[in-house]
């Protein structure tokens, strides 16, 4: 076994073993802990997909935590499958195809599982690039999105917000919420255990935060639902109001 | 009259043979509805598979050397023809297990299961403009011949005849699979090269049973 040890792994199946490296270099940006492999082109070089490949990738991504494979084009998915049907049963148990757009889906699955978030939660994260940033996850939580005119859920509602503890700030690093930020911002959402929001998406969404496109003195709005949510929206909010360390 | 080790490699080698003959064929119908690779990565994958043959053991089965095919197309196509056949031809080493000699019922089980082989990876159906549009024909065909107790030659025949028709069906038919269903109508009027494909590994299957078969008077017709 081998991989990162407690990281769920992240494998890149693609017809161009350009455009799998790519990913694990772009991905690698924001999750540089964890253990990112390209399974790319045919063995030969050529375009194309291959079973070999795919499978030693697999294996060299898992720690014991699981594997997100992303894909390309049909037989990459083709291929991913049957590589999974090789594996030993206890192995194929922690693997899962991860159906996603290949660089969103990617990048988004990297993060989660940099953040050390469990097998679930990093398909999750990669399948919420299909649905524009609402991660599936979050769908059966009540507290995470409190619909219009929906009563609080335990939080003393105040006003017409109806959140336990919210605090609004204002972005002032040059380029905005843009990639890495928001991957930064993710990971130390996924440090807390409560639901926080940004502006009504869900905090541990980096694609959901990175859709809102927030710029440089956009106003934003860290919320919770969770009476103990403070301590995580401060900690957020502190964030954005540092710059994340940029100009 | 049963089919043994003797048949499955002969219509392994005649299979590579006929794909490496259609090479330019199965090239051209890929390229009007696909990528135009589906004729150089099968006969890619049938040159590794014959390259392995000889290595086979002499007291090797039927089962053992379809899994030989198997694998090494899976490793070998690239293409999404590797995994889609490589799965075929897999739950059929495991269809037929350990059997040394073949019958037609075993024959039978042996093109029901790679047929769902590839119904299994592919999840395409009957009329999608797949190679399934070749295999389900002679699936049902080769059942009907055994079901009517035609020997194995008859068999194999029916179902080549069958994957043959069913193949040249696809021309008129809109894909739902595959890079084809990229193009919507465009690919009316076209045949489908995976379907072709089959309907050659299995006229292969056939040949290969009456030029083995000294029981058949009539072997070719």
């Amino acid at each position: 076994m081998s991989g990162t040890p407690g990281k769920v792994g992240v494998v890149f199946v693609s017809h161009s073993s350009k455009i799998a490296e790519g990913l694990v270099e772009l991905a690698a940006q924001m999750a540089q802990g964890t253990t990112l492999v390209a399974a790319g082109g045919t063995d030969d070089g050529g375009i194309g997909t291959s079973f070999d490949k795919a499978g030693q990738a697999i294996a060299e991504a898992d720690s014991g935590e699981g594997v997100a494979v992303l894909c390309d084009l049909g037989s990459a998915i083709l291929t991913a499958e049957t590589a999974l049907d090789f594996l030993d049963d206890d192995v194929r148990d922690r693997v899962r195809i991860v159906d996603a757009p290949l660089v969103e889906g990617g990048v988004a699955a990297a993060v989660a599982a940099e953040s050390g978030a469990p097998l679930a939660e990093v398909v999750a994260a990669g399948r919420s690039a299909a649905s524009g940033g609402d991660e599936t996850t979050s769908v059966d939580d009540p507290a995470a999105a409190p619909a219009a005119g929906a009563p609080a859920t335990g939080a003393a509602a105040s006003g017409d917000r109806q959140v336990g503890y919210s605090r609004t700030v204002t972005i002032v690093n040059r380029d905005g919420l843009h990639a890495r930020p928001a991957a930064e911002f993710v990971k130390l959402a996924g440090t807390f255990d409560v639901k926080a929001t940004v502006n009504g998406k869900d905090a541990k969404s980096l694609l959901g935060i990175m859709a809102l496109g927030l710029t440089k003195g956009a106003s934003v709005e860290v919320a919770s639902a969770d009476p103990a949510g403070r301590e995580a929206v401060d900690a957020l909010a502190d964030l954005i109001e540092t710059g994340f360390g940029e100009a | 009259m049963t089919l043994g080790i003797d048949w499955t490699t002969d219509w392994i080698r005649r299979s590579a043979a006929v794909v490496s003959e259609h090479r330019g064929e199965l090239i051209t119908l890929d390229r009007e509805i696909g990528d135009g690779d589906h004729g150089e990565n099968l006969d890619r994958g049938f040159t590794a598979v014959l390259a392995k043959l000889d290595d086979l053991p002499a007291d090797a089965s039927p089962g053992d050397a379809l899994k030989l095919v198997a694998t090494t197309l899976i490793s070998t196509v690239g293409g999404a023809s590797g995994p889609l056949l490589g799965t075929a031809y897999l739950k059929a080493a495991g269809a037929v297990g350990q059997e040394k000699e073949l019958d037609g019922a075993a024959l039978v089980a042996l093109l029901t299961a790679a047929r769902d082989g590839v119904v299994l990876r592919g999840k395409a159906e009957s009329g999608d403009k797949t190679m399934i549009d070749a295999w389900t024909p002679a699936v049902d065909a080769a059942s009907a011949a055994a079901a009517d107790g035609q020997d194995e030659v008859a068999i194999l025949e029916a179902a080549a005849a069958a994957a043959e028709q069913g193949a040249a069906a696809t021309e008129p038919l809109v894909a739902r699979k595959g890079r084809a269903s990229y193009l919507g109508e465009r690919a009316i009027g076209h045949r489908d090269p995976g379907a072709q494909s089959s309907s050659l590994l299995l006229r292969a299957a056939a040949v290969a049973a009456a030029g083995t078969s000294p029981a058949s008077p009539s072997a070719g017709q």
